[in-house]
């Protein structure tokens, strides 16, 4: 009788186990994350006609401007492959980071409401986000299969090698700097919100420090070692050399970036965690 | 019986005021403290929440210390004034925050409904709603789809559910938003004041529903402010007053315990409440006060004795569509409403401003208990200045031996009419 007495499915306390990642929470809520992930979807395109059609539409868009102006203005190197397709492979990258880690890191302020009321795994909504990114990356990733298919037609130059087989990893190291990111930056702006007003400030500065309009062998190679401390970098260098074999591609680069994820992404749980106890009181 | 919550010495404690620079000091010290394994220094200085007072502390508890144990198949009525601590209880039970200090130990799954319609969204239709609130409630996709059509029939919006929730009304949206939450099957389901929204039949559907989950030895705590569903629903009662858990006991005792802390006046004693005059506001009450025949206030009578509200108030500038709502309870069940319009329509059309006084005799027919008063303006349809169980006083039949008569206090009823019973001279020859 004594033993049943003593065990219980939930305790809670005022304070956390310092490294309770608290993952099996998030599987439990697995339907959720799948229904966040459609709702917001979905929410684009009802009661329009074109409806989920406004999904190609955009970065169909994108790509178009893309062409024109960096096409036939800009005058920077983009180490001897075709300008839209240098372009197009930096900001496909580049959109998928900048759009998940914006939206992710005000995930407290924007559910603050729907936190208030019931409680479920708070990881779900930062997650779900994440993978509402991802889908939108997917398709502008279809447009610049397109233009790929076209520019291998017309250019010799442009061929896969083997290192285009790091795409996944590409993907997941993205995804989860993103994500690491947005979640730090949430919990550390949601009692004091002054960091707020940098964030969209420091996303433009990241842009430029970043290899997107500009390759890598353009940085002195004596600064290179700072430009690659950006663990974007590594990224964007590695998909634009496995696609057109022409970039920077170095082991000891990518291998930073994935480590540098995995610090971030750990971080930014245990913080997040912590905030997400009280947070109600203090948003 | 098992256990199925058990909270141990749980606090918690708020911060007053805005979120600025004066926070960084305090957290800064917080943080030095707790560096240095140092108690936080901020936890003695709290205060009481007495939200009318003004205190001198930033912090105040808004519990504290509080301990208590609910068995499986329990339904506990959590009773309190406004501010009292009952929904921050319940928040700090369904994990939406954590508690300042203590420990709360469950067992099985906890549902809360704190709101109804938590996520729902108006752009996407009923069904999409339905799963979305369903997951968030915590059930898997597979448990709202074997649900599905039980959520839509108790909700009675099955030819809406393709339609977008934005084109609901608003009854439509807290109905299905309820049987949503009412087909969970938790083993623990937390309810703060959602039956408040719906009509009266659906609020009867909602408790019936509630008392049936009951039956499968699930447990609710429940909060509202309606003391006749606690009583009809619910066994047991935990009484808050200020953060502090001053009652735990059989729900009816834990209802009269609360009746009889509110505004506590000496039941010999004059029984008035005057309130504080704003002159901003266009239409306040003054005071308000218990009387008998002789003008005399007192909070306690006897059966055969005259009871008299005496009501003041004041009008700052003229009033259409406007009535004065008196509402009088039994034992926290309603009795009545009366208007002061009922038996004068002129008075509805306009009201003069001015300082008017208003007595209203209570009629004949109470019966012993503890009677409470609620007051209120109604303009234009709308509820203003409500005044919830503002004033009471108690009947007494303790002077009188009732125990062969039918309003017996343990017999069935909430009035004592005086009914005449007519026969004929002579009893008919069988």
């Amino acid at each position: 009788m004594q033993a049943t007495e003593e065990k219980w499915d939930t305790i809670i306390t005022s304070k956390a186990p310092l490294f309770d990642f608290r993952l099996g929470e998030v599987w439990r809520y697995r339907d959720l994350l799948v229904l966040f992930v459609k709702r917001d979807i979905a929410q684009v395109y009802k009661q329009t006609i074109l409806g989920p059609l406004w999904f190609f539409i955009q970065p169909f868009i994108t790509t178009i401007v893309f062409t024109v102006i960096f096409g036939n203005l800009a005058e920077i190197s983009t180490d001897g492959i075709p300008p839209i397709l240098f372009y197009l492979a930096g900001i496909t990258f580049w959109n998928f980071f900048a759009e998940a880690l914006t939206k992710s890191s005000t995930v407290f302020r924007d559910n603050a409401n729907i936190f208030g009321k019931v409680y479920f795994s708070r990881l779900v909504l930062p997650l779900s986000i994440v993978m509402n990114s991802f889908v939108k990356f997917c398709i502008q990733l279809l447009m610049f299969i397109i233009v790929y298919v076209y520019f291998m037609s017309v250019n010799d130059a442009v061929r896969p090698n083997a290192m285009a087989l790091l795409f996944p990893v590409l993907v997941i190291i993205t995804a989860g700097l993103a994500f690491g990111f947005g979640l730090l930056i949430t919990s550390m702006t949601a009692k004091y919100r002054d960091l707020y007003f940098l964030i969209q400030f420091g996303i433009q500065l990241w842009f430029f420090a970043t290899p997107v309009v500009y390759p890598l062998s353009e940085v002195d190679p004596e600064n290179r070692i700072y430009a690659i401390l950006n663990p974007m970098a590594a990224v964007v260098e590695t998909f634009k050399y496995g696609f057109t074999g022409v970039g920077t591609f170095e082991w000891s680069y990518l291998a930073y970036s994935a480590g540098f994820m995995v610090v971030i992404v750990l971080l930014g749980i245990l913080l997040f965690n912590r905030i997400e106890k009280t947070f109600v009181d203090i948003i | 019986m098992r256990t199925v919550i058990k909270t141990e010495n749980i606090s918690k404690q708020y911060r007053l005021g805005t979120i600025g620079t004066g926070n960084l000091y305090s957290d800064l010290t917080r943080w030095w403290y707790r560096l240095r394994g140092k108690e936080d220094p901020f936890l003695v200085i709290g205060e009481t929440n007495d939200q009318s007072v003004r205190g001198n502390s930033e912090f105040v508890w808004a519990l504290r210390n509080i301990n208590f144990e609910v068995q499986q198949g329990d339904l506990v009525g959590l009773i309190g004034k406004n501010g009292s601590g009952k929904s921050t209880l319940l928040k700090l039970l369904s994990k939406i925050t954590a508690p300042t200090t203590g420990v709360i130990k469950l067992r099985g799954r906890v549902a809360s409904m704190l709101e109804v319609g938590t996520g729902f969204h108006p752009e996407l239709t009923g069904r999409e709603n339905v799963f979305l609130n369903g997951t968030i409630m915590g059930m898997t996709k597979k448990e709202v789809e074997k649900k599905f059509d039980q959520i839509v029939e108790f909700a009675g919006v099955a030819r809406y559910i393709e339609t977008p929730i934005k084109r609901y009304s608003s009854g439509m949206s807290v109905r299905l938003a309820f049987s949503v939450a009412a087909h969970l099957d938790p083993e623990i389901l937390l309810v703060d004041e959602v039956l408040a929204v719906g009509d009266a039949e659906f609020q009867q559907k909602c408790l019936g529903k509630m008392s049936d989950v009951s039956k499968e030895g699930r447990t609710i705590i429940f909060v509202s402010h309606n003391l006749g569903s606690i009583r009809r629903l619910c066994n047991r009662g935990l009484v808050l007053s200020n953060g502090n858990l001053v009652f735990d006991g059989e729900v009816n005792l834990a209802v009269d315990n609360y009746l009889e802390s509110l505004p506590s006046h000496d039941d010999t004693g004059s029984n008035v409440v005057s309130f504080e005059q704003d002159d901003s506001k266009l239409f306040q009450f003054t005071y308000i006060s218990i009387e008998d025949g002789n003008n005399q206030s007192r909070g306690k009578y006897f059966y055969g004795d005259k009871i008299m509200v005496r009501l003041g108030y004041v009008i700052r500038q003229d009033c259409r569509n406007f009535s004065v709502r008196l509402a009088l309870a039994r034992n926290g069940e309603t009795l009545f409403w009366t208007f002061d319009t009922d038996e004068n329509e002129a008075l509805f059309a306009r009201r003069a401003k001015g300082e008017y006084l208003a007595c209203i005799a209570l009629p004949d027919f109470l019966k012993a208990g503890i009677y409470t008063v609620s007051v209120s303006f109604i303009e234009m349809g709308f509820e203003k200045e409500e005044h919830i169980d503002i004033i009471r006083f108690v009947l007494d039949d303790s002077t009188f031996d009732t125990s062969t008569k039918s309003y017996h206090l343990d017999r069935p009823g909430h009035i004592r009419p005086h009914t005449k019973w007519v026969y004929t001279e002579h009893p008919v020859e069988v």
